[in-house]
């Protein structure tokens, strides 16, 4: 018999957006958060350099000017009304979490501090702009542990440690979800009046990525399962600044503090480039010429890597040329990115301070996900129409404020933005809906048939290797530059491999704490997620923000200035929508 | 590089008591202890539990005793735990109960974390004109080393004290105690302070320096402390 609970509202992930939801729907009415992390444990921490707002704390600065470079930074792919919400709110929701106690590093005179980011400029000089609030080179951190300590003020209902195995789906309308209990294996199912799915992203289809082992996509995948689409799902930001060979992140802090390119040949190469913003310029540019340097014979000793370079004197000297009066020390560094100094020492043995630190681009975040419009609410289809009680915030959602490339600090704008949105708009549903009569026992049958399929399959496959090729070919062919042919390569190995994970066979058939087994569901939602990916790539025959296609290496605005939606019942189907477009048309991108 | 890796085993389902399990791996010597136990997991015998998130000692799930000391799995490089060879021995954190392998209950861990108000009380009216409260520089960094607490629990389970007494609220909650006391915007001190000075409070620190050595973020920990108790006898926050 599964356990039964009822909740006016359930949010599902307890980063920054389903914490910022929780907090503002438990003020109205009867709320939980399920997670199958403990809170703190959340992707949302890991966040470093900063998040923006055009607070004019240091300069002259307008929401209006975030919003535009908003939208160039996604290559005019972005839902320029949601922009507009987005940086409009991020004022006050930035001024929120200070309230709440968030620790911000401050100016002279006691307000929030801020620093250039890329992709952030002043719109009429073109040149960077001191817009990302932070907390040293911890801001997500912060931000996580915040929203958490309020959880506790307000004594807020966490189911911790739970996996959300199914969406209750019925009718075109969302009734709440089933989950397993991690310690004891559990089935339990919260019925609810609305649903909101905050489990951010889904990175670990790569092999170098930034991502936590945690983001497997369990909830889009079960969006998915429930005959609803995703949204553009072909743009995956790789982030230029990873650690060789791990992909743990670098923050784009480090250049905002002043930090350059070098290639193997000792040039600042993005001078070359973009002769503006240099290194400041938006992360799929700066990864693109990552490559390209690479690929042309200037990585460092031929290999694939290329320097990130923050030594003060480097600094200093590019300053200095820059015509930029300001100057810094080691100690400045120490203080301002302590975090990323300490990666650089503890994973590679270098240290930054007297040292250029080897980089490689990193599978960093999903600009498409499910299908939102600016309440939060879930999209059944292109025309707009809605899942009723389904709603989603944060990266795992597609609203769409970061079209084919999202700026710098504009996850964590997004997530407390959009969270505290989801939060308020689905109390205001659940306080006038009443609960939908749903089929218990055969809810929760369903979804454990899902987990004994997998305890039960006795095949040969280890779902390890099944992980590793697909991260291997995703590395390969769904990565910074694309091709049809790669494309559709990594298509059939997906096919393959779904086809290999019907005939897995894990260790663990236990109950509790069974590891094992949720390893390997997951290792099934990240399959789908795979397969929609590439599939949604090989639609796009152009090339816009982080989806470049080297047979089409253009922007194609006739053709593709729209969003792709993907559903999977049986096999693979793609329609489009369009964007929205307010005030900002699309011009070419220069930087 | 070979290493084995000695892991003290026990499953709920089948296991009276725990056991020791010896695995030979295949790393780099760069590679973290949380890789060679993926290692284990994912190549030789999947039913060996942890958790683990971020990989990079930032999220907290992996703390665990290596070698009989406190750290983060993610955090710690095979070849300074090890050398060609050897062998590294992994258990579980001490004082909270083990549920499976590795994983231990972290919920008196994280009652005690409550009990302390590890959260910002200021009752004043928000500044009229709609901004944030002020806080000059130095305001800021009066607490800002125990701002980087990740709740990991490698502190409070190094505790001889906190092994003594699990009701002993331990140096994370204190930890987080301080980010508060020493926050100018807060005014819940008084309330902390008072939580903090009954018997299970920070008099059971025997400054050991436990909790400093296996913080994994640097953070003093014994001097938090320290400070702590300075407040409670001086009444004076500085
Ligand atoms: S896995 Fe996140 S701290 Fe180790």
């Amino acid at each position: 018999m599964p356990q039964y609970h009822q909740f006016d509202a359930l949010v599902v992930g307890a980063g920054g957006a389903g914490l910022m939801a929780a907090l503002h729907a438990s003020q109205r009415v009867k709320t939980a958060v399920i997670s199958k992390l403990y809170p703190t444990r959340s992707h949302t921490g890991t966040a470093q350099g900063g998040i923006s707002a055009a607070l004019g704390n240091l300069e002259e600065d307008h929401w209006e000017w975030h919003a535009y470079d908003t939208i160039k930074g996604g290559d005019f792919l972005c839902d320029q009304d949601a922009v507009e919400i987005m940086c409009r709110e991020a004022i006050d929701a930035v001024i929120e979490l200070e309230h709440m106690g968030l620790p911000f590093d401050r100016t002279p005179d006691g307000r929030i501090s801020q620093r250039r980011f890329g992709g952030h400029t002043n719109n009429i000089t073109k040149k960077p702009v001191m817009r990302a609030c932070h907390a040293a080179d911890r801001t997500g951190h912060m931000i996580l542990q915040t929203l958490y300590q309020q959880c506790i003020k307000q004594n807020v209902t966490f189911f911790d440690e739970f996996q959300v195995i199914d969406l209750l789906v019925d009718d075109g309308k969302c009734n709440g979800v089933v989950a397993v209990q991690l310690a004891t294996g559990e089935v339990h199912v919260f019925h609810s009046k609305a649903t909101l799915i905050a489990t951010g992203g889904f990175g670990k289809m790569w092999k170098v990525t930034s991502n936590a082992h945690s983001l497997t996509g369990d909830l889009p995948a079960a969006v998915l399962r429930r005959g609803l689409p995703l949204e553009d799902m072909e743009f995956f930001q790789f982030h230029p600044t990873g650690v060789y060979k791990l992909g743990i992140l670098l923050s784009e802090a480090a250049r905002g503090e002043g930090a350059v390119f070098i290639n193997g040949k000792g040039e600042r190469f993005m001078a070359r480039y973009m002769p503006t913003l240099k290194d400041l310029a938006p992360r799929d540019i700066c990864s693109r010429y990552i490559y390209k340097e690479i690929r042309e014979g200037r990585g460092v000793d031929g290999k694939d890597y290329v320097y990130l370079d923050f030594r003060p004197e480097v600094i200093n000297r590019y300053f200095e040329e820059d015509g930029n009066p300001k100057r810094i020390d080691a100690h400045y560094l120490e203080t301002r990115l302590p975090d990323i100094i300490e990666f650089a020492r503890v994973y590679q043995g270098i240290d930054p301070i007297t040292q250029p630190v080897p980089i490689q681009p990193t599978a960093h975040y999903a600009m498409g996900g499910i299908p939102t419009n600016n309440d939060t609410e879930v999209l059944a289809d292109e025309t707009g129409r809605v899942v009723e009680g389904l709603y989603a915030a944060g990266e795992v959602a597609c609203v769409s404020v970061h079209g084919a490339n999202r700026l710098g600090t504009n996850s964590l704008v997004d997530l407390v933005v959009f969270g505290k949105r989801g939060g308020i708009r689905m109390a205001e549903y659940a306080k006038q809906a009443s609960f939908r009569p749903i089929n218990k026992d055969a809810a929760a049958a369903q979804a454990s048939a899902q987990l004994e399929r997998i305890r039960n399959s006795n095949g040969n496959e280890r779902p390890h290797a099944i992980r590793k090729e697909m991260q291997e070919v995703m590395d390969e062919h769904v990565g910074v530059y694309r091709t049809g042919a790669g494309l559709e390569e990594a298509l059939d190995k997906i096919h393959e491999l779904q086809e290999r994970y019907k005939h897995i066979r894990i260790d663990d058939k236990g109950y509790k704490w069974n590891t094992d087994l949720m390893e390997a569901w997951e290792l099934g939602n990240l399959l789908d997620l795979a397969e929609v990916t590439a599939y949604s790539a090989l639609w796009r025959c152009e090339s816009r923000g982080g989806h470049f296609r080297e047979d089409y290496p253009n922007r194609d605005d006739v053709n593709f200035l729209k969003h792709s939606m993907v559903w999977k019942n049986g096999k693979l189907e793609i329609k489009s929508k369009p964007v929205r477009i307010t005030r900002y048309q699309p011009e070419e991108r220069k930087y | 590089m070979k290493v084995t890796l000695k892991i003290k085993r026990f499953n709920p389902e089948v296991d009276k008591k725990p056991h020791w399990e010896s695995y030979t791996v295949e790393v780099e010597p760069t590679d973290r202890v949380l890789d060679a136990l993926h290692e284990v997991k994912w190549t030789q015998d999947g039913t060996l539990a942890l958790r683990r998130s971020c990989a990079h000692g930032i999220c907290g799930s992996d703390a665990m005793r290596i070698n009989g000391r406190n750290m983060l799995a993610c955090k710690t490089l095979v070849k300074d735990v090890a050398q060609e060879g050897g062998t590294i021995t992994v258990e579980p954190i001490l004082g909270l109960p083990v549920l499976k392998d590795l994983i231990v209950d972290m919920e008196p861990f994280f009652a005690h974390y409550r009990a302390v108000m590890p959260y910002l009380v200021n009752n004043d009216p928000l500044p009229a004109n709609g901004r944030e409260r002020l806080q000059s520089p130095a305001d800021r960094a009066r607490y800002d080393d125990t701002t980087k607490c990740i709740l990991c629990a490698c502190c409070t389970t190094s505790c001889p004290s906190f092994w003594a007494r699990g009701e002993y609220v331990g140096p994370a909650a204190i930890v987080q105690a301080h980010r508060f006391i020493f926050d100018s915007r807060d005014q819940a001190a008084e309330e902390r302070l008072r939580i903090l000075s009954e018997p299970d409070g920070v008099w059971r620190c025997r400054t050991v320096f436990n909790c400093t050595e296996a913080c994994p973020r640097g953070i003093q920990v014994t001097k938090a402390i320290g400070e702590v108790k300075e407040v409670l006898r001086t009444g004076v926050i500085q």
